[in-house]
């Protein structure tokens, strides 16, 4: 079955022949009718999923995992980004030899809903009014964004997944799966997430998020004829940025040299280079990534309470799921720190589920599940293999 | 594979199929034994992040935590069996760990190495200093092992806490001594308990 949408998306997929089976492989984008419901009410259709697939869906459809992504993330998970021609965010995790591994797997990660890569969201048009939904793009959810990528998998032909992985965002998603489809997970691995969003978390992205509406070209949001609100954006990358990495992380990468000079300037040029790399990162983020979808995105983040959508205690949340459990955290990660994690397992203990749970060590704070972490590799490897 | 001698006498000892929450589990030797040959339901709680990586390795499934502060998220009766094997002298506050396991575990093992083995004592006695031996291989600054006890010790503290005693294994070695003279003879002993 070819999907509407497919058409005017190219297949760069060299492998695949012509009679290749046009739902897998690099780069795709499906239309699905819906009408998907949304936590705030909204019935949202058509659907557009933009996607990436790797290795081969086996016999019995059991070899599937599916991989989440997170805020500012993407379904290139192990293939070059087509704007900025990096390598895949994940290739660490997923290739040749890897956890997991095309030649084992069936790997499928989809740019959430809500997001600028494809899938329905602010930038996507829509269908009522022929011009980009901007901010009339309902406010979605991250059991949203997994009701999306289950209505993927239907169309994939997957029923149950061998496991859902992810971190951060993507541990949201991760640990919403079992919560909202609990028979159609058998293993869930959560690195450096939580269960929900404190008063911490919010705080931080409401300042990005003012600094992307306090921008003058935001104009509430439309601003797809004009220049877009990149320095909002830039601003808010650069806070949000902040956060991803440790004290001791940036003290070793920067301490207090200046960058370029040899002497303070007495202005306000990036004398430090801690200041030319924050703007570096900030800038290069607005050329890819619409500023609407991350207000969108982050919105979902701070919705987030796994226990609140299950009246309040987060053991009900994993009571009629069969899943096995992975967490990791690590020591520097001050975002999605230790103690959620634990909050997590403990409420897995309560509900019988197998759950395991390791932090580990590293100097890079939350930004280190996208590191050289050989532990994490061998703990989800390990885990992943366990699964009959 | 062979297991250590204590971790030997509970994998021989625990129920087929049965649930078992092992505390200090280490790198998960005597979990993956009791999953291979008894179709065990095993969990496991240990303190080493390189451990429980390790143990997680090997499909089994580990929280990594601390037996003085993480036991009490565990539900009443939730296991057939909690096992503490060379956990208990390290726990800071090993009769709330007991309480515990006998509150988690519908049956406790316990395994520790005994203080009183002659070694030790003649340690103490001829050499004046704290006994460095197989069992207890660390100098006194940087053993794991706070709370020496001995088997009479455990005997007389079970006891006076009504805490019933269904089997207790003896070893020097890799071979058991009689109950009479553990307390002199046995290294470390294995106790199986209940309330």
């Amino acid at each position: 079955m070819v999907a509407r949408g497919m058409l005017d998306t190219p297949a760069i997929d060299p492998s695949a022949g012509h009679d290749a089976d046009q739902r897998f492989g690099l780069a795709r984008r499906v239309t699905l009718p819906g009408p998907l419901r949304l936590d705030g009410g909204v019935l949202l259709s058509p659907v557009d999923i933009a996607y990436e697939t790797y290795g081969t869906l086996n016999a019995d459809a059991s070899n599937a995992v599916l991989i989440c992504h997170a805020l500012t993330g993407d379904q290139h998970v192990a293939s070059n980004h087509p704007r900025t021609g990096k390598p895949g965010w994940w290739t660490r995790m997923v290739g040749e030899g890897k956890p997991i591994d095309p030649a084992r797997h069936f790997i499928v990660c989809a740019n959430v809903l809500g997001s600028c890569m494809g899938s329905s969201g602010p930038a996507t048009i829509n269908p009522a009014t022929g011009r980009p939904w901007a901010m009339n793009f309902p406010v979605i959810t991250i059991r949203d964004m997994v009701r999306a990528q289950a209505m993927l998998l239907d169309h994939l032909g997957v029923g149950v997944v061998h496991a859902v992985v992810g971190g951060s965002m993507g541990g949201m998603q991760a640990l919403s799966w079992p919560a909202t489809f609990p028979d159609r997970v058998k293993a869930c691995v959560v690195i450096a997430s939580t269960a929900r969003h404190t008063a911490q978390n919010i705080a931080f992205h409401e300042v990005g998020r003012q600094a992307v509406m306090a921008d003058p070209n935001w104009r509430g949001g439309e601003y797809h004829d004009d220049a877009a609100p990149t320095a909002g954006l830039a601003v808010a990358r650069m806070a949000a940025h902040i956060t991803y990495l440790s004290e001791a992380g940036l003290t070793e990468k920067f301490g207090r040299r200046l960058q370029a000079r040899d002497a303070k300037s007495f202005g306000f040029d990036a004398d430090f280079q801690v200041e030319s790399y924050l703007r570096h990162q900030g800038l290069a983020f607005t050329d890819r990534f619409d500023a609407n979808s991350y207000l969108y995105i982050t919105r979902a983040m701070d919705y987030f309470d796994l226990a609140e959508e299950h009246g309040g205690l987060l053991a009900n949340a994993f009571r009629a799921t069969k899943s096995r459990f992975c967490l990791v955290s690590f020591d520097t990660d001050w975002l999605y720190p230790t103690a959620e994690s634990r909050a997590i397992v403990q409420a897995l203990n309560a509900a019988g589920a197998p759950v395991s749970f390791v932090e580990l060590s590293s100097p890079y704070g939350h930004d280190a599940f996208l590191l050289d972490a050989p532990d994490l590799n061998r703990v989800v490897d390990g885990f992943l293999r366990a699964g009959r | 594979m062979t297991l250590r001698t204590d971790l030997a006498v509970i994998a021989e000892n625990v129920a087929q199929g049965s649930r078992v929450l092992d505390i200090g589990c280490g790198d998960g030797a005597l979990m993956a034994a009791l999953r291979d040959t008894r179709d065990v339901d095993a969990r496991g709680l240990e303190i080493d992040a390189h451990n429980v990586a390790s143990a997680v390795a090997r499909g089994l499934s580990v929280i990594q935590g601390d037996a003085d502060i993480d036991l009490a998220g565990y539900p009443d009766a939730s296991f057939d069996y909690a096992i503490l094997s060379q956990t208990l002298q390290t726990a800071r506050a090993p009769d709330l760990v007991l309480d515990h396991l006998l509150r988690i575990g519908r049956r406790a093992f316990v395994s520790f190495p005994n203080f009183a083995h002659w070694r030790v004592r003649l340690s103490l006695l001829w050499g004046g200093r704290m006994p460095v031996t197989r069992q207890l291989p660390e100098s006194w600054y940087d053993t794991p092992n706070i709370h020496h006890v001995t088997i009479d010790d455990f005997r007389s503290f079970v006891k006076a806490r009504g805490i019933i005693v269904e089997n207790a294994w003896f070893l020097s070695g890799d071979t058991r001594t009689g109950a009479g003279g553990a307390n002199l003879l046995a290294e470390h002993a294995v106790f199986l308990l209940r309330r």
